[in-house]
This record gives structure tokens, sequence and C-alpha cells, in this order.
């Protein structure tokens, strides 16, 4: 039973009014499965070509979409080198900040002042769905403002693999507390995270753990920990119903602090011996007949300990985890020799290596297998992939924006991407997103004949009349200062095999590149027209003929090459 | 009005044409008879653009054959053999021996040539006339959208939101090639159907399906393809109209032949679409337009030789689908080439030059005069402007398109002073007189109407198929004033037919699909 008694009386309305999109999960139809080709390579290092389609390839996985910035940060890194830099954390973000008050509006969130951060505030009522939405354009921020690291894609990752819902918790401080948590250990050991999950205020509140007691047991977390974030429901997972029941009896007694749970500062999370079910706990079969025995008083608290214990003793965990990775960075299906020659030894490794996550992740990124040709391009971006991939690509976002302009700002990209589906806070459910796990269409999920059509509008709102901020926004890219990030803007082979390497997921055809080109240069067969008007715009700075000639080449161009399948993939 | 919002709230799905660019037709306020006359009669008649691009040479396409002297002297590397040359009984021109079915067409005053059409300060920047062209601006001005784009936009402003509906399901531009060209950008967004890749064209209008890369990446790409068909706002009228028509005529293989059976096709499907962009490249011949041994051989013949068979073949396949009478043609280029010729057998960047406009309903002949040729020309040397291109424009905007003054100045910001090229030369014996016969819906739905105008004698009405059989009466009498009767349709097969009505004075046609 679900008791969110802290929500105010008017949540449902605050939910109307402040949840702009309403969740979606897009369906798909599985389309027929033609391709012939197998892969066989392993986790043996990579040892073949270094070159930029590779370290694209690589970039692409890892990021949210690819910048020049990302391409020259690695240029001159072999393959190891790119890898530990990509495995390195940045120094944390600022928190997020009461981007939100509006005097004319007569909103003013009485405990926070405008520009000061209000996860040390106490529950803010009705204010706590304005601070919600500035948490989310928090963590979009966190994502465009990303560097080339993996970071913020780890993040998603474990947001995805073990989310709360930040409408349903309701209460932000909690739910940022979530996603500092998951920075905390996004590299660092999957049992650490999972014990700092379990007793994380929001997922306590999200998944009912702290209504969870010897009087009233609530399977809700105890089921997903072994189900969903542990072991997975593969074909060798055989946990039972009284596992569940029993899971959720260890569970009994953690509690948050419900009596200072409105003040300012921390949530306390503690552990209350009298709501503990001090029977032992048996389990079947699957975990080896395991009995976690009964403890009384504070010595209850031990037998989460023993609980993690016994899930991570069982091999199915690695193996899932080690699953979960593979169909988030390398591809959807994992066949025999996929299995045995990669998730096995990955699982292993992640074993014996104490579930620490850093080595698995170097292991992958370094393997043949992911640098295999057949993987390059075989993933279709996700929201996040697609629109603030562009974002960060083109460079866009205002010029010294106020706080509400930048508030502005991510929530477009919020509302943008919940109407591709993928609201980022809140995946439809505590599965999270059906293309990161629904058999069999996976990441094909992402593309609908309406998520297609907005991605086209994306770029083509971007490109002409501006992507939307708010009433009195729209922001075009600036098509003359993304092409000078560019290595060669004035050739027009090099310049348009630059943009296909960052934004097509395969390398760009010879006809694709020509029919480009006959864009770009109007029709024309002289590449030295273009590289003529390049050079008049550059040597003739605010001289408007030259620029619109540039411009009125430029933009349907990198229209076209927006609206190619390829640039769905990554 | 503001430059369109992208998502003016951003919790509604978006209501707007997708993948296409957009483009859409006026509703009209209340669904009277004349309302849907008018929409009928704006959006019955097609124009066909063809870019030349790279700069035609004019002075080897319709050369002026009281120039000959000077022209042997001021451009020996090029010039053609006068005995080569097609010339015409009423004007002192000779068309490019290349030009044959083309000078056929004018003999029967099916092609009109308009000389000397450029815009006062040439620009000799391909881009930048190119941008002038598809503005339609001063050459010193700098505007961010297409003259057909704003003449669009301004006959349809409740565009693109409310676009397509029930009773404009077709788009309103069409683009063929590759990209989105400056010519139907409007004001606030483009009102062109551009499917930006052209191979997506050919496989909705064909029905074929593209190759993917035979990989992982290859079966994601085959979804994803599969997936933007089915969101093309347009692309299902556009299937559709295509897979009425069963049979054409022969075009080349060529681009530009592709291009014009795909359009041909379209508008014999019933498509209401009253403007299509269509491109043959190569005309920037600095050297190499000819061939050294023989002038009458070379890149600039084979582009003409490609612009003069695709044309044909698109006139006779427009006869072949009973739509001739509602097409007009029309080419033209960034600018024309220098007077001077070049050692390399080619010509520079120029200035003024030629338009072509073709189809039944031109007027035919020359209009403008021989441009005036010195034999000292130097090499800055270039053709007088006689007609502003915007003078063309607007042109065919009233004479063609049905534009009132005032929409054809507001798309080309100025009042440009017309040519004639609408004639009744070539149409004066035509069946259709104006709109004498009118039937509505088309394509047929079900039930439609057939509007007739009064006729001094007893008259039937007959719908005739595309072999000539009779397949039903449909009125017999006098129509003393203008009458209504109603048609049931529902029982007809799909496919092309004419309504005609006959009497002993009287002969009208209309030409309907279902």
């Amino acid at each position: 039973m679900k008791n969110k008694d802290y929500h105010p009386n008017n949540y449902q309305q605050l939910l109307q009014k402040h949840r702009k999109v309403q969740p979606k999960v897009t369906s798909v139809t599985d389309a027929e499965h033609t391709i012939s080709r197998k892969i066989t390579s392993g986790l043996a290092p990579y040892t073949g070509d270094w070159d930029e389609d590779q370290q694209a390839h690589l970039l692409k996985r890892v990021l949210f979409g690819l910048t020049p910035e990302d391409l020259k940060a690695i240029k001159e890194l072999s393959l190891e080198e790119t890898v530990d830099h990509l495995l390195t954390k940045g120094t944390p973000p600022a928190p997020p900040i009461n981007d939100y008050n509006d005097s004319s509006e007569g909103i003013e969130d009485p405990e926070v002042p405008l520009g000061e951060t209000w996860i040390h505030a106490g529950h803010g009522g009705d204010y706590e769905g304005l601070r919600t939405i500035s948490l989310k354009n928090w963590v979009i921020k966190n994502f465009t403002n990303q560097s080339t690291s993996l970071e913020e894609k780890m993040i998603l990752f474990w947001h995805n693999l073990l989310p709360i819902q930040t409408w349903d918790v309701f209460y932000s401080k909690l739910s940022y507390g979530y996603f500092d948590m998951l920075r905390t250990n996004c590299f660092g050991n999957f049992k650490t995270l999972i014990r700092e999950l379990t007793l994380d205020p929001a997922m306590l509140l999200f998944l009912n753990g702290t209504f969870n007691n010897k009087e009233a047991p609530d399977e809700n977390y105890g089921r997903e920990l072994q189900e969903l974030f542990c072991l997975g429901k593969g074909p060798n997972v055989n946990f039972t119903e009284p596992d569940v029941q029993a899971a959720a009896r260890v569970l009994t007694g953690w509690v948050v602090d419900w009596e200072h749970f409105y003040d300012p500062g921390e949530l306390k999370v503690f552990f209350y011996p009298p709501f503990h079910e001090t029977s032992d706990k048996e389990f079947s079969s699957f975990y080896g007949n395991r009995v976690i025995t009964g403890k009384s008083g504070d010595d209850g608290a031990q037998e989460l300990d023993e609980l993690l214990d016994m899930l991570f003793d069982h091999e199915e965990t690695a193996l899932y985890i080690c699953r979960r990775l593979y169909r988030f960075f390398v591809y959807h299906e994992i066949d025999d020799t996929t299995k045995s020659e990669v998730i096995v030894p990955l699982a292993e490794l992640f074993r014996s290596g104490n579930y620490e996550i850093k080595p698995v992740l170097e292991k992958l990124l370094l393997s043949e297998h992911f640098h295999d040709s057949a993987n390059q391009g075989a993933m279709i971006k996700s929201p996040t992939e697609f629109l603030l991939g562009l974002w960060r690509m083109f460079g866009m976002g205002l010029d010294s924006p106020t706080l509400s302009e930048q508030k502005d700002q991510y929530s477009s990209l919020l509302w943008q991407m919940a109407n591709q589906g993928m609201e980022l806070g809140d995946p439809p459910s505590v599965s999270g997103w059906p293309a990161y796990y629904q058999e069999p269409s996976f990441d094909k999920y992402w593309i609908t004949t309406d998520t297609i059509t907005n991605r086209a509008l994306v770029g083509d709102s971007m490109i002409y009349w501006g992507y939307w901020i708010n009433s009195d926004i729209q922001l075009p890219v600036d098509l003359i200062a993304f092409l000078k990030r560019l290595n060669n803007p004035e050739d027009p082979n090099l310049m348009l095999q630059e943009c296909g390497l960052m934004l097509l997921g395969i390398k760009m055809e010879d006809t694709t590149l020509t029919n480009l080109k006959a864009i770009l240069l109007s029709g024309q067969q002289t590449d030295g027209y273009w590289t003529t008007a390049w050079y008049e715009l550059i040597e003739n700075p605010g001289d408007q003929e030259y620029e619109m000639v540039v411009l009125n080449r430029l933009k349907p161009t990198i229209q076209h090459l927006l609206q190619l399948g390829e640039a769905q993939l990554m | 009005m503001k430059r369109r919002s992208f998502i003016r709230h951003v919790g509604h799905s978006l209501a707007v044409p997708g993948m296409l660019g957009s483009m859409g037709f006026r509703m009209p306020n209340s669904k009277t008879l004349s309302d849907l006359l008018r929409m009928a009669t704006a959006t019955d008649k097609v124009l066909v653009m063809i870019y030349l691009e790279g700069g035609n040479d004019g002075l080897n396409t319709v050369v002026p054959l009281d120039q000959l002297s000077a022209l042997n002297v001021v451009r020996p590397h090029v010039i053609l053999p006068e005995n080569s040359l097609l010339k015409t009984a009423d004007a002192s021109v000779g068309l490019h021996p290349s030009l044959k079915g083309l000078k056929s067409l004018y003999d029967e005053n099916r092609f009109q040539v308009i000389q000397n059409v450029g815009y006062p300060q040439q620009n000799y920047s391909h881009f930048r006339s190119t941008d002038i062209w598809m503005s339609g601006s001063d050459s010193n001005e700098l505007v961010n959208s297409g003259w057909s784009g704003r003449y669009l936009s301004d006959q349809f402003p409740g565009y693109p939101d409310a676009y397509p509906n029930d009773d404009f399901t077709d788009p309103l531009s069409v683009e063929l090639g590759y990209g989105s060209s400056l010519l139907f950008q409007g004001p606030e967004s483009a009102m062109s159907m551009v499917i930006s890749d052209p191979e997506f064209f050919y496989e909705l209008v064909d029905n074929e399906d593209r190759e993917v890369p035979d990989s992982y990446a290859g079966d994601k790409l085959k979804y994803i393809r599969i997936i933007e068909q089915q969101s093309q706002q347009y692309g299902k009228v556009v299937q559709e109209a295509a897979e009425k028509v069963k049979q054409q005529a022969t075009y080349p293989q060529t681009s530009l032949g592709q291009q014009l059976r795909i359009v041909s096709r379209l508008i014999a499907g019933g498509l209401r679409t009253p403007l299509y962009l269509v491109r043959l490249g190569g005309f920037d011949t600095h050297d190499a337009q000819v061939e050294a041994s023989d002038h009458t051989t070379g890149e600039h013949a084979d582009l003409l030789t490609d612009l003069d068979e695709s044309i044909m073949a698109f006139m006779s396949d427009l006869e072949m689908q009973g739509t001739e009478d509602r097409v007009t043609g029309m080419t033209f280029s960034e600018f024309g080439r220098r007077i001077v010729s070049n050692a390399s057998l080619g010509t520079d960047h120029g200035a003024a030059a030629p338009m072509f406009f073709f189809g039944n309903a031109v007027k035919g002949g020359v209009t403008g005069s021989n441009p005036s040729i010195s034999s000292n020309s130097s090499y800055d040397d270039n053709l007088a402007m006689e007609f502003d291109f915007r003078q063309i424009y607007a042109s065919i905007l009233q004479q063609w398109l049905g534009a009132d003054a005032s929409s054809a100045e507001s798309a080309l910001f100025k009042d440009f002073e017309q040519v004639e090229i609408i004639g009744n030369r070539a149409l004066s014996t035509s069946s259709l007189a104006g709109n004498g016969l009118f039937v509505y819906p088309n394509p047929l739905n079900g039930n439609s109407m057939i509007r007739m105008a009064p006729v001094n004698e007893v008259v039937t009405v007959d719908l005739i198929d595309m072999q000539g059989r009779k397949v039903a009466s449909i009125f017999k009498g006098m129509i003393t004033q203008e009458k209504e009767v109603k048609w049931s349709t529902s029982h007809l097969r799909k496919g092309r037919y004419l309504v005609v009505m006959q009497g002993a004075n009287t002969s009208r046609v209309f030409s309907v699909v279902k």
C-alpha cells in the first residue's frame, strides 16, 4: 500500500500544472530482422586502427552527442589514455537553485530566495512542483555541460536502471540527494551503490521502504531490489515469491525521520527496531536455502548487509548488470557468442573485482568487441543523445541568460525530450524506459511516427526559425560559429565529412556526400565556390551579404543532414 | 505575424506537418461554391519551374541572327555555325541545334522565348545571384524568403498549423532534386514539400525499397526509414496520386527526365499542387562548353539535348494524361554568360539571358528584342537587361496562377509591369472555355457536383474514359442559366476520366480523377 500522506492536498492539480507533458510510453511494432552479420570478437584489447572513426564511435556511446571539442580532447590520446580520460570524474556541479521565483506571477518561494539553492530547505508544499522542475533542469544542464567524460552518461545509466520518479517522490531535495548519490557512486562500487540506494530517502519513499514494517510488510522494494536492481529476471533467475517476502521482512524497520520530515536540512534515515521483523528469514534453493537469522534491537540493521551479501554472492547479479551495461553502451541483442565472449567474462571480472564498476567499463570500452566495426551506428539515439547531442554539437545556449531564461531554456529541452518519450527524472515505470529493456524492440522504441516527426521538427527549428525557448525567445543555431569550430570549414568535402562524423551513426555514403554538396554548392560542380564564399565571409566580418550567401547554403545542407535516417543512429 | 513559434505550448503534441518542411492550403472562410471555384481555379493550374544551375549561355541558346558577324568576332571559340541553327519563321533568332523539340513547340505557338531577362547591378557570384533569382529581391537587398514562398504564404495564411485539412490535402509546392531551396521559403516557414532526401521521393512515388547496409546499423536504419515514410504528412496523398497513373510516356533516363516524369505523374494523379521546382545542373561552362572540332557538340549541347528531350517527353506525357492545358513550364538560370568567349572553349559568368515558357497556354513567339553585340566588345562587357526577372514573375503569377495585382506586389515587394506570356494563340479553340464546365470535388469522392455555364443549344454531358469509351451519360438538355447537377461517382472505378459536354456548337471538357 502506498502512503504518500505528505503530498500536498492539491498534489494532483500541482502535477497537472507543472508536468507539461503527460508521461508517455512509446510503442512499436518490430520491423523484420534482416541482418546476416555476426560479431565473434570478445573482450581482448582492441589493437586495430585508432583513427577518428573509432574515436567518434567510442565518444558517441559514452557522451550525449559529439562535439568538435570532444574530438579534439582525445585526438592525440591512445585508446587506453582515452578510456582513462573518460572514466575521470570532474568537480561536482553546484546544486540546483531557485530559478522560478517570479513576483509578477505571484511566485515567491517563502523559504528560498531567487538564485539560492533549495536543497537544504524544508518541504516546499506547493513549491515542490517548481523545485522538481528546477531539479530536472539541473540534471539537463549537467548533461549539456558535460566534459569529455562518461560521468553524466553513467548517471543516466543508473537513473534508468535504479530509477525513482521525481513526480511521485515529490520532495525535490530528496530527489536531488538521489541524483547526487548516483554521481558519487557512478564509477564506484556497485554494492555500495545498492546499499546507499536502499537507504536513500527518495527511494524509501518511492518504493515504500519507509512504510515497510513488521505489522504491514510492503514488498515493493524487496521485489525490485531482486528483480530489477540486482538479479534481473533472466531465464536462470528463479527466486520465489517467498524470497520477495523474506527480503521485505529483512528490510523492515528502515524509515525516514518522519518527525523532522518537513524540516530544513538533511532528512535522516535510520533503523527503528520496533518496526523490524525479528523472525528468521528463509530463502529458497535459488539462494542456496540461505537463512538470515532474525535479530532484535539495533542488531536488526545488520540483516541488510547479510541480504546484500546474499544477492551479491549470486553470480546472476554480475551477469545481469553486465547485460544491462552491454545493452546501454554496445548493442541491444545478446546472442550466444556475445554471451560467452563478452557477458560471462565481464561478469567474472565484476565479481572477482568486488563489484567495482570502473574496471568493467574499462574492459568493455577497450575491447575488440566494443570497437568491432559491426557495432558502429547500431544503436538508435535516445532523446538525450539526439536532442542534447544536437544542442552540444551546435553549441546552442543563450548568452548570459537571466535565471528565468535559463530555466526556460532547460525546461524547453526537458519537455521536448518528454515529447519524444523521455522525461528525465521520471521514467515511465520502476523498470526504466522500455527502450533499454523491452524485448525484442529495445531502442526501436524511441522511433515512432510521432517522435520521428518531433525530432525532425526540432532539427528544422534549430536551423530555420529557432528552437523554442519561450514565447519571446526562439534560438536558432549560429551555424557560422558552429562551422568555425570545425577543422576545415572552407573545404566542402572535409567540412561535410566532419559534420557527418559527429552526427551520423555510420560513415557517410558517397551519394549522401554528393547530395549534400549539391545543396551546399547550389548545384555547382566547383568546390572552390564554397571556399571563396567562406573566405569572403571570414575576411569581411559583419558583412551581411557574405553571411547570407553562406547561410542560405548551409541551412538546407545541415537540414538535409539532420533528416537523414543515419542521424538517428549512433 | 511573428516568426512561427516552434512549440507554443510545450505540452501539446506538435500538430504541424513534419519532415517535409511544411505547406498547406487556405481554408475557405465558408464553403460556398464561389470559394470552392476560386480555390479550384487557383489550384487547377500548375507551373513547373526548371532551374538551369550554373548560368546558361543565352547567346548560344537563342542566337540573335542579326548579330552573327559580331558574334563571330567576339566569341570565336564557341560560336555555332549559322547553318546549324534552328531558325524561326517570325523572329530573327535561331535556336541551338540541340533544341529540335522546342523548335517544333515554337512552331506550334507552344514555346515562348523572353529575351534579355536579368536585373540591375548584376552579381556574378553563383550563390548570390541564385539567391537573388529565388528570393526575387533587388541585387543589393538581402531577403531570406523566396518569391514563390511569399506568394503561397500570402495565398494561404492559415499555413502550416491548419494543414493539411479536409479541403486541402495536397502539398502546396513540391521540390525535386535535393534540398529545400530559398524559392519556397516563406516569411515564416518553408512552403514546400521538401523531401530532403531525393531518393526518398522516388521511393515514395515508385514504391521502391532503398538498400541499407547489411549490418546491425543497416537493420536499424531500415526501421527508421519505414517509420519516416509512415510519418510523411503528405506521403500518402503523394503516393496515392502516383499510384493512380498506370502508364506514362517514355522519358530520357536523365535526372531532369526522371524529375519531370514524377511531376507529370503527380499532376495526372490529381494532386492539386500548383508549383513544382526541378533542376538541371552543369551550366557553369567556363571551359569545354563546346567541342573544338564541332561547336554544335560538347557539354552545353548535351545539357540542351537533355533539356529538350526531357521537356518533349513531359509535353507528350501531359497530352497522354490529358493534363496538357493545365501546365505551363518555365526555365530560369542565375545569369547568362559573358559575350566574349574563352580560349578554353567556354564562357565566363555573365548577365542577362533568355527565359523559356512552354505549354499549351503560352502565347508563343519571341518577346523582346535581340541583344546588340559590338564586334569591339571587351572581355568585361555583358548583355544589357531588357526585362527585370520580377516582371516575368509578376506576369506568370497574374496571368497563369490567377494572383491579383496586390498579391503579386506583396510577393515581389513592388509593382512590376507585366509581359504577355499567357495568350490565346494556341488556346483560342480550346475545348475548355473557362469555367463553363466544372466538376468538384475532384478527385471524385463519391458525390460530385457538375457546374455548367449557360449554353444556347441542347447538349449532352457524358463521361469518357481514357480509351475514349463512353462510360456514362450524365445530363442532356438545354442550360438556360448556370446549372448544377449532382453526380454520384461511387460506382466508378479508380482512374482518369473526361467529363465532356457536347452540342452542335459546344465542346467543353473537364478532366477528373477518381
